[in-house]
């Protein structure tokens, strides 16, 4: 019955958005025109996933964005992640949404601004303040239109509990091989987990693993860009590595790990059971609040001694205009405050572990998350590899990844295995 | 001969009373359904919907990359209906039989306890178990460990050979009170008069059961077979919030409402695809279907009803 009732609400939704769809159109122009005249407040209706930063949209930033613009009103009205896309495109199509949405990057986004809902932004005051790197997940294609003012990237790398490192005397690892050695002394003494991840959700394995420690094999946007232009594959011997990698971490995880979710793993860290946690820098804020032992962060290890690093710094979120808004001015008044440095400095210190994208020189607080920052300045950046066009198709190369990867780990499926179906399914349907 | 019979105004008012169903089913259930089966013809290309015939279909059961994840998923399925079959119905029966006997005390409380999971939320129920069974805090290994048994402990809900099951068996755990239920009423409406004659005729309780109780309630099994059916084939929650919408380990939990899930939302950076996914909906209705029309022709007509 739960089927049959999805199925009814989605067709519900579609018939009222096609009501919603000719009347759309009216409904701007008969907001303008009081607004117009009377100069009242304008409000801006904000669409996110991000309903863990509820409260400091509240209280920080838009108290802030007011501060220079007292006439313009901003809600921020967040929705639960995993509904977020299906939400909000049933939004646009009946044009419901808010002024401002949250964008996901890549193709998600791409669709939307493709379909007519987000407005070009390549203009906007502000926009010269983001790199090449920093646009290039809202971006068409062919370069000529930006669609969001980007906002922060998440980075990956390894978060260790320092007072299980003091008390046995280890060092944080460089190279790969230090990384066993660490991992093989936390084994031998017992007392800690040495490393702090499961393999039950899919994702922790495909994104905390294979996406954290690969850019060093694929030599980060060299691999990645090769994997679009076709003249690398899945099947080649730097990615056969990282899943042999993967591959050796099973004897290191905590015992289960095969049924171990990701709360499971972000408890087993904070309660100071594992030593090493795979982690995202998103982490570091819903850490910060629940260990009593002193965090500390290093990066991806390499394979040998004084090999340049590769790191994912992975955009992960901006902000667009909703192309039907009423009060577009305003929208880009806003937009255009994100893109300032008073916003990257907010943003940067007060959601931990995101880190602006623009250009402007931030100071971060928080030591764990400027350790991760640091990273950009010693290493090469990348992002996910299958995050830009090669996940457009089906079988769905981000999904793929999360199976095999979370496979490689159990044991259950071998890295030539796993290469080759990652392979096939993007052969299918992917023609460089 | 018949037209001799005085003609009698056909009664209009019947429209009256049938039109509030009729409007609010067509509305919200048949044409829904209908509009479903349509969109499942056609195909979306750049932003227009195309009629392509039974090209999805073809598709759905061709693919190379459809093709597993589809029969997989009416593999699970079928073995998760085929355990509750065998766990779930027989338990219930035997629960039924236990607590409809006069003789058990404190049958109401027990009625009621039995009864309670099922009207817990699949939310609860998934989180529950998952701690329970969860290696890390779990209470299931202890207990193993109390009965000494903890060697064979397993992650169950992450491995492949077992996750299916672990699953089939929660959900058992937690509908067990609904065929219990039916199959209490369908007991306790047996006149006495029939037991007490089969008892002064010299029968046991174990023959009164499977001689008398068990033909008259027969109907009442078969509904419940069919309930568990169309339930089981409709079910989506459980592996939902305990294995997420890739239904893990290595897809060996996904059920046809998961790959339907996944198929018309999206999960992750893969769009939601509407047309394929009305596909995999209109097979599942198809399936439904199927085993309901095998009910009402092959069993439901052929099995003797008592009139009590």
């Amino acid at each position: 019955m739960r089927t049959k009732l999805f199925v009814f609400l989605v067709l519900a939704s579609l018939v009222l958005s096609a009501c919603g769809g000719t009347s759309a159109p009216e409904a701007p122009a008969a907001e303008e025109a009081p607004a117009a005249e009377e100069m009242e407040k304008v409000t801006l209706t904000i669409e996110s996933w991000r309903n863990d930063d509820l409260a400091l949209w509240q209280d920080v930033i838009i108290p802030a964005f007011n501060a220079h613009y007292p006439d313009i009103e901003v809600i921020f009205a967040p929705s639960a992640p995993a509904e977020y896309n299906g939400i909000l495109s049933t939004k646009l199509e009946g044009g419901t949404a808010g002024d401002l949405i949250t964008a996901r990057p890549f193709d998600n986004s791409l669709l939307l601004f493709e379909a007519g809902y987000l407005a070009d932004v390549t203009n906007l005051d502000g926009m010269e303040n983001f790199g090449d790197a920093a646009r290039s997940a809202w971006i068409t294609d062919d370069g000529s239109a930006v669609f969001a003012v980007p906002m922060a990237s998440v980075i990956h790398g390894f978060i260790y509990n320092k007072d299980a490192f003091a008390e046995l005397g280890l060092e944080t690892p460089e190279t790969v091989d230090e990384f066993y050695a660490v991992l093989d002394a936390f084994a031998a003494d017992g007392t800690y987990t040495p490393l702090g991840i499961g393999t039950s959700d899919l994702w922790e394995a495909a994104t905390m693993g294979f996406q954290n420690i690969g850019p060093n094999y694929w030599k980060g946007e060299e691999g990645r860009q090769g994997l679009i232009a076709g003249t690398e594959k899945l099947t080649d011997p730097q990615y056969i590595a990282v899943f042999d990698e993967l591959a050796k971490w099973g004897p290191y995880l905590a015992s289960g790990y095969e049924a171990q979710t990701y709360p499971d793993s972000q408890n087993l860290f904070t309660l100071g059971q594992a030593a090493i946690y795979p982690a995202g820098s998103w982490d570091i804020g819903t850490f910060n609040p629940l260990v009593d032992f002193e965090m500390g962060a290093f990066k991806p290890p390499v394979v040998a001694a004084g090999d340049t690093c590769y790191i994912s710094d992975h955009t992960d979120i901006a902000l667009a205009m909703n192309a039907a808004t009423a009060h577009p001015e305003e929208a880009q008044t806003f937009l255009t405050w994100l893109a300032s440095a008073e916003f990257a400095d907010i943003y940067t210190n007060n959601v931990t572990g995101f880190y602006s994208l623009s250009n402007h020189a931030v100071d971060v607080a928080d030591p764990v998350a400027a350790d991760f920052l640091s990273w950009r300045g010693e290493c090469e950046s990348t992002i996910r590899n299958s995050y830009q066009i090669l996940s457009r198709g089906e079988p769905n190369l981000e999904n793929e990844l999360w199976a095999v990867s979370a496979n490689v780990i159990n044991g259950t499926q071998t890295s030539e295995e796993a290469a080759a179906q990652l392979q096939d399914g993007l052969d299918s349907w992917y023609t460089p | 001969m018949i037209s001799a019979k005085p003609k009698k105004k056909f009664p209009f008012h019947i429209f009256v009373f049938l039109a509030p169903a009729v409007i609010i089913y067509s509305l919200f259930m048949v044409y829904p359904l209908l509009d479903s089966l349509r969109l499942s013809f056609f195909t979306e290309l750049d932003g227009k919907e195309i009629f392509t015939g039974f090209s999805n279909y073809n598709r759905l059961l061709n693919d190379p990359n459809w093709k597993p994840r589809f029969w997989g998923a009416v593999k699970n399925n079928s073995i998760f209906f085929i355990i509750h079959m065998l766990v779930q119905n027989p338990l219930g029966l035997a629960l039924a039989a236990l607590i409809s006997m006069k003789s058990v005390k404190g049958r109401d409380l027990y009625r009621a306890f039995f009864f309670l999971p099922s009207i817990l939320s699949f939310v609860i129920v998934g989180f529950v178990w998952q701690l329970i069974l969860s290696p890390l805090w779990g209470i299931g290994e202890g207990i193993m460990g109390f009965l000494k048994l903890g060697e064979y402990f397993k992650p169950w809900l992450g491995l492949e050979g077992s996750a299916l099951i672990a699953l089939s068996l929660i959900s058992v755990w937690q509908f067990i009170g609904i065929p219990m239920m039916l199959l209490y009423a369908a007991l306790i409406g047996i006149p006495d008069e029939l037991i007490e004659a089969a008892r002064i005729d010299g029968a046991n309780n174990w023959k009164i059961f499977w001689g008398i109780k068990f033909p008259i309630i027969l109907p009442t099994v078969g509904m419940v077979g069919i309930l568990t059916f169309v339930g089981n084939f409709n079910a989506f929650d459980l592996i939902y919030t305990t294995q997420g919408a890739l239904a893990g380990p290595n897809f060996s939990t996904d059920l046809m409402g998961t790959l339907f899930y996944r198929t018309f939302f999206g999960q992750q950076l893969q769009l939601g695809n509407p047309t394929m996914g009305a596909t995999v909906a209109a097979m599942m209705f198809l399936i439904i279907l199927v085993g309901v029309l095998l009910y009402m022709f092959g069993w439901q007509r052929r099995v003797t009803t008592y009139d009590l």
